[in-house]
């Protein structure tokens, strides 16, 4: 007792459950991961290493349809959503506080307030309407509904950045006879990328990974990746499932892990 | 000179109109506006083949928790949508307590590591979180199926001989769910704990209270904001949880996401759908409510 | 009385280790205001945290009434701290802090709330009672952090730089009123401070750390006008270091011989066992006066005249080389002025100058 001391900070305990939790998080995703390489069909007996449901999910033309199609959207959302995101940044700290700023807030935020289910059985309804109305029933839908749920995750890291950033070179810039638009682009957006950039990743990760407002607003033959898969998970499970999940989680830590990078390098 | 502000006013209002609108137009178009719609469907009567038509009906309404019998006409509660109902918040608050005797412990630890790892293991709890949901639960059910790991390997060491059916149960969703929403109890606790004042618990030692009592009557009560909006982070999305107990629950197991979607698939009653969506929609905002209240609590008492 | 023996504290591993205590041994009476007076790091506050039980000493002995203390956890150590952040818990109003440690020793209700009473009017908090802790003044929050480190009547209250945060006024008021609720209490007190102004109005006894060992320890007058060696002597008040050859010692007494020819007599501390060789006298500024040339045991020139109201203070180039300064209380008459440039001579009473130890 007397050797060691007495830590105030130990609970009884605590230190167990905490490792408990980290294994717990990461187990079934590694071993999900390690079974994508298994050589046999089963995804719970080891039978060798092997690449063949890579290999399968590459040739499969589903897949590969998901595949394009997911890409499609989530760089096609995440590039409206973060252009978008950057005009109401600027807005919101650009120009002095006005009556409404709270409704604007309350707005770019909703996609993370109201629940997935109740956007994607209101987005099923609203674009059944504009279906019947207007005969498009092209990939178009899915992109406008990616890219409003994305517009939070892009938004915050840009505003933050805005806000964080020193104003007096802004100024400096409009003394020297800087336009507001050219001091934008010569001054503030220079500065703003990484936070651009950010965005820009986290909502791409956002919109790749989307199932329910997707698998609601759809038409017949729009799988992505994650439809395809959900839709797989009925059937039996082969490690294609595995391997498929492998790609897309590595695609989303990279990416994850980029965002993370990136806002952190502006202190 | 006020010429001249009343003008600068007014070019600077139209500067923040044309910056706002590609965003409030977008949203407007794919997540505003279309709840107004489903407000309204959801006093039309269902059409045949699903959709609507266009004439005025409460019954969707009514249907969200009662029922009118066929031939009697009689009004009775509508078990089964209650029955939904019930599992969904029994659930969805299961998990959030399941999540808080987790995250406390673990938000705890990584709150008492020293300062420059603190961000690292913060990291480590964050980067599943945003990893794809669809997969985090593919990745349980992979564990949990009767051809699964955990079943893999307890016959394997001849603890049972037959597989325990853990997936398609409540059970299931529960582990699925706070498997996949731990990291949302962990991140408001552990930002209020960092801020704690570990001169605070020294005090609460000298002055004879056991570790227990530590933890319990400082400990908790400083951090306890954090804890009441983890517990909202968690249950919000538990309520309208759609993929996990799809999943996890086989169809068999219905959480309110399940039944809403049910009404726009094989039983073809839109209105009913946009009812129960909207009643999900305002238990969501009042906990959210209560969540906004609990953060304000906490900016209040660091001042 | 607490038994402190041959406590050393290291702190870290290998060449990086850092002593924070040094073998420090001490005794503490019983209904004492002991002061541990050191600059920041000096192993003071290490010491005062061994005590209360949050530091395990590397090495070494601590008892209370001679019950050993290290083998206890804080929580069962009859001793209480007022911490330097006063610590309140923000979540509990004035009263449920103050009551918190009668609480937690499970004390019956009734008593829990006549202590806390008797401990609102002993610090008078009576009328802020049922405040929150933030909405309080910091003098406020300060007693109230006394009143809840007093109410389980600890043995030994522990105080680690508690005034530091306040205003000098407060201070000045706060010092009187520790003074005043330790002999009420008759609870032994050790205090930590950097302020030796703080730690010679209120203290029984001092100790002066430096470097993780104790230097000297004494009644607040005897380590004022008798510093052991340099550092308690630089550190407590000014002083004029002067060198000196030592030719004999006469009982407790030195005879030196100053640079300038003059010889005199100086004290010695306990246990001084050179009887020639080169030492060096301290003398306080106040100790010394100034008189005509040829009157005095220094001579030197007067280089400046600091004027700081209460005192004027003379800095006098003696002709051997140091700076010498002399304060003197300032009267309504100005006759005894003197001016830069004069030529003065430094008289310092025989048995008033200290011998240091090297």
């Amino acid at each position: 007792m007397s050797e060691r001391g007495f830590d105030i900070r130990r609970q009884t305990g605590f230190n167990t459950i905490a490792v408990f939790c980290f294994v717990m998080l990461y187990l079934p995703i590694i071993l999900l991961v390690v079974y994508s390489f298994n050589a046999g069909t089963s995804i719970a007996i080891w039978e060798g290493f092997s690449w063949r449901w890579y290999v399968s999910a590459w040739d499969n033309e589903k897949v590969q349809a998901a595949t394009f199609r997911s890409l499609i959207i989530a760089c096609a959302a995440s590039m409206i959503a973060t252009s978008a995101a950057v005009l109401a940044a600027l807005a919101t700290t650009r120009t002095r506080p006005w009556r409404g700023q709270m409704l604007v807030f309350a707005l770019v935020n909703q996609p993370l307030m109201v629940p997935e289910i109740v956007t994607a059985v209101a987005l099923l309804i609203f674009f059944a309407i504009i279906k019947v109305a207007t005969g498009y029933t092209g990939l178009w839908y899915l992109i406008v509904a990616h890219a409003a749920f994305c517009i939070p995750f892009a938004y915050m890291p840009i505003r933050a950045r805005l806000q964080g950033m020193d104003l007096s070179l802004e100024q400096a810039g409009a003394d020297l006879y800087g336009t507001p638009f050219k001091v934008f682009c010569r001054v503030t957006l220079p500065q703003l990328w990484p936070a651009i950039l950010a965005g820009s990743m986290l909502s791409f990760v956002i919109s790749l990974d989307d199932v329910v407002i997707t698998e609601f607003v759809k038409s017949a033959g729009q799988d992505t990746l994650p439809t395809y898969m959900l839709g797989q998970l009925r059937r039996v499970i082969t490690p294609e499932i595995n391997a498929i999940s492998t790609v897309l989680l590595a695609i989303s830590i990279l990416m994850v892990s980029g965002f993370f990078l990136l806002s952190r390098s502006k202190k | 000179m006020s010429d001249l502000s009343a003008n600068f006013q007014r070019r600077e209002r139209r500067l923040r109109f044309l910056l706002l609108s590609p965003v409030m137009l977008i949203l407007l178009f794919a997540a505003s506006g279309p709840l107004i719609i489903v407000l309204i469907y959801s006093f039309l009567t269902p059409g045949a083949y699903g959709n609507v038509e266009w004439s005025f009906s409460i019954d969707a309404w009514f249907n969200v928790i009662l029922k009118r019998d066929i031939f009697t006409g009689e009004l009775s509660f509508a078990d089964a949508h209650l029955t939904v109902f019930w599992r969904s918040i029994k659930l969805s608050l299961m998990t959030a307590i399941l999540a808080f005797l987790l995250g406390f412990p673990t938000a705890y630890f990584i709150a008492t590591r020293p300062r420059r790892y603190r961000d690292v293991w913060m990291l480590l709890i964050m980067i599943p979180f945003w990893t794809n949901l669809l997969i985090r639960t593919f990745a349980i059910m992979e564990l949990i199926r009767n051809e699964g790991t955990v079943n893999t390997l307890l016959m394997a060491a001849g603890i049972i001989d037959q597989p325990i059916q853990m997936l398609y149960t409540e059970f299931a969703i529960l582990m699925g769910m706070a498997y996949v929403y731990l990291p949302l109890m962990i991140l408001p606790v552990y930002a209020s704990m960092e801020r704690l004042d570990f001169s605070l618990v020294e005090a609460g030692y000298d002055l004879y209270a056991t570790r227990w009592q530590v933890l319990r009557k400082v400990i908790f009560p400083l951090v306890k904001p954090g804890v009441v909006a983890g517990s909202i982070l968690v249950f919000v999305p538990c309520l309208g949880a759609y993929v996990t107990p799809r999943v996890l629950g086989g169809g068999r197991q219905l959480m309110l996401g399940n039944l809403i979607e049910l009404q726009f698939g094989q039983l073809r009653n839109w209105p009913l759908g946009a009812a129960l969506s909207l009643t999900l929609l305002a238990i969501v905002m009042v906990a959210l409510i209560f969540y906004v209240r609990a953060i304000g609590r906490e900016g209040a008492s660091n001042v | 009385m607490i038994q402190i023996d041959n406590i050393t504290k290291i702190f870290g591993t290998g060449a990086e280790s850092v002593a924070a205590l040094d073998d420090v041994s001490v005794t503490i009476n019983s209904n004492e205001f002991f002061t541990l007076l050191g600059p920041s790091g000096c192993g003071k506050t290490t010491l005062l945290r061994v005590i209360a039980g949050f530091i395990a000493p590397t090495g070494g002995q601590v008892s209370l009434d001679g019950e050993d203390l290290l083998s206890k956890p804080p929580y069962t150590r009859p001793v209480n701290t007022v911490f330097q952040s006063y610590a309140l818990f923000p979540h509990l109003t004035v009263r449920q802090n103050i009551a918190f440690g009668l609480e937690m020793l499970g004390r019956p209700k009734t008593e829990v709330s006549s202590t806390v009473d008797e401990m609102l009017s002993l610090v008078q908090m009576t009328q802020m009672a049922d405040r929150k802790t933030s909405e309080i003044s910091g003098g406020q929050q300060q007693r109230v952090a006394l009143a809840r480190a007093l109410a389980p009547r600890p043995k030994v209250l522990l105080l680690d730089e508690p005034l530091s945060a306040l205003d000098f006024k407060l201070r000045k008021e706060m010092q009187l009123e520790l003074k005043r609720l330790q002999s009420e209490t008759g609870i032994t007190f050790v205090f930590v401070t950097h302020d030796q102004a703080e730690a010679l109005t209120m203290s029984d006894r001092i100790a002066v750390m430096s470097a993780g060992t104790i230097r000297q320890i004494g009644n607040p007058r005897d380590i004022y006008d008798h510093p052991a060696e340099r550092f308690v002597a630089d550190f407590i008040g000014d002083t004029n270091f002067l060198e000196a050859e030592l030719l004999s010692i006469e009982d407790d007494m030195a005879r030196i011989r100053l640079a300038g020819g003059a010889e005199t007599f100086a004290r010695t501390v306990e246990g001084e066992s050179r009887d020639s060789g080169a030492v060096t006298i301290a003398t306080r500024p106040e100790h010394a006066t100034l008189a005509a040339s040829g009157e005095g045991l220094l001579s030197g020139t007067i280089c400046e005249v600091v004027y700081l109201g209460t005192d004027t203070h003379y800095h006098v180039d003696l002709d051997c080389g140091a700076r010498f300064v002399v304060r003197s209380q300032n009267q309504p008459d100005q006759a005894q002025d003197r001016k830069a440039g004069e030529q003065v001579d430094v008289v310092i009473a025989s048995g008033i100058g200290q011998v240091l130890r090297d």
